[in-house]
């Protein structure tokens, strides 16, 4: 993909399907967990990711969760 | 801690809610437990930001970790019975402190700064790729983007795609100037760029599913 490409998917956001901010705190900490154990995350919470590449704080909470969670 | 909740014989997440809605001095050592996890979490969460606020004083950012443990507290408290025990307790209870902590942390990296909601921030897109280098097809579809977002967009979806998708204002910021809130100014970026890429779509510079 071009930077171009990249700049205007950045401001543009994802295109799938995503649940709301409230949604993405709702399920935040079962979406973390879920990746943890190596489980398939986004079948049983669908549009968490995609809400992930769109919303950049919701993104760094579940970074963060993701770290604090695994230790 | 005053209780080793993994070590008891019974489920962890089980044995924080029983302490939690018990009486006495056990819900008070339980709450003090759930404090000290709230404010571990606090603390992670600003030491990972720490390097986006080297201006800003060591004491002041753990005052910050304690309101935003503070607050998570009350948090998960009113909010108990509506843990479902789809994860570990530990894990549903950080992630309030982590949003505590990181709403403050980035309104404090703001404090002092003007958010700027008008279109003449986009030079500051344009500026990103010196004319001179960028191709005509690039050039063409930032203009063609600059007119849906001039005339295609609400004045508000205006404002928030310009804050939040050009400026980078943080979500959280734009809450608190606005007076709305986090999920409210989401929703309206998502409107706002479904319409943008619906007008780039029709006037061929994308594909309806790019």
């Amino acid at each position: 993909m071009s930077a171009r490409n990249d700049r205007l998917q950045a401001l543009l956001g994802p295109t799938d399907p995503q649940v709301s901010c409230e949604e993405c705190f709702e399920r935040l900490d079962e979406y973390v967990e879920l990746e943890l154990e190596g489980a398939d995350a986004e079948a049983r919470v669908p549009g968490m990711r995609a809400h992930l590449d769109g919303c950049p704080a919701c993104r760094e909470e579940h970074e963060s969760l993701r770290t604090l969670a695994g230790r | 801690m005053t209780v080793a909740y993994a070590r008891l014989p019974v489920d962890p997440s089980e044995a924080w809610l029983e302490a939690l809605r018990s009486d006495g001095a056990r819900r008070r050592d339980a709450i003090a437990d759930l404090h000290d996890l709230l404010l571990r979490a606090a603390r992670f969460e600003i030491g990972r930001r720490r390097a986006a606020l080297s201006f800003v004083r060591g004491e002041e950012l753990d005052d910050l970790a304690v309101q935003a443990a503070n607050d998570a507290l009350v948090a998960v408290l009113a909010k108990l019975d509506d843990y479902r025990g789809a994860s570990r307790f530990t894990t549903w209870a950080y992630k309030f402190a982590l949003l505590e902590a990181g709403v403050r942390l980035r309104r404090r990296a703001w404090q002092g700064r003007e958010v700027v909601l008008e279109p003449e921030s986009w030079p500051a897109f344009a500026d990103e790729r010196p004319s001179a280098q960028r191709t005509t097809e690039d050039a063409d579809l930032l203009r063609e983007l600059q007119r849906a977002v001039r005339e295609d967009l609400t004045p508000h979806q205006r404002d928030v795609f310009v804050a939040l998708a050009l400026n980078e204002v943080p979500i959280d910021v734009l809450a608190e100037r606005l007076d709305t809130t986090r999920g409210a100014l989401y929703k309206t970026l998502h409107d706002a760029r479904t319409k943008l890429r619906r007008e780039l779509a029709a006037s061929g510079y994308l594909q309806e599913d790019s």
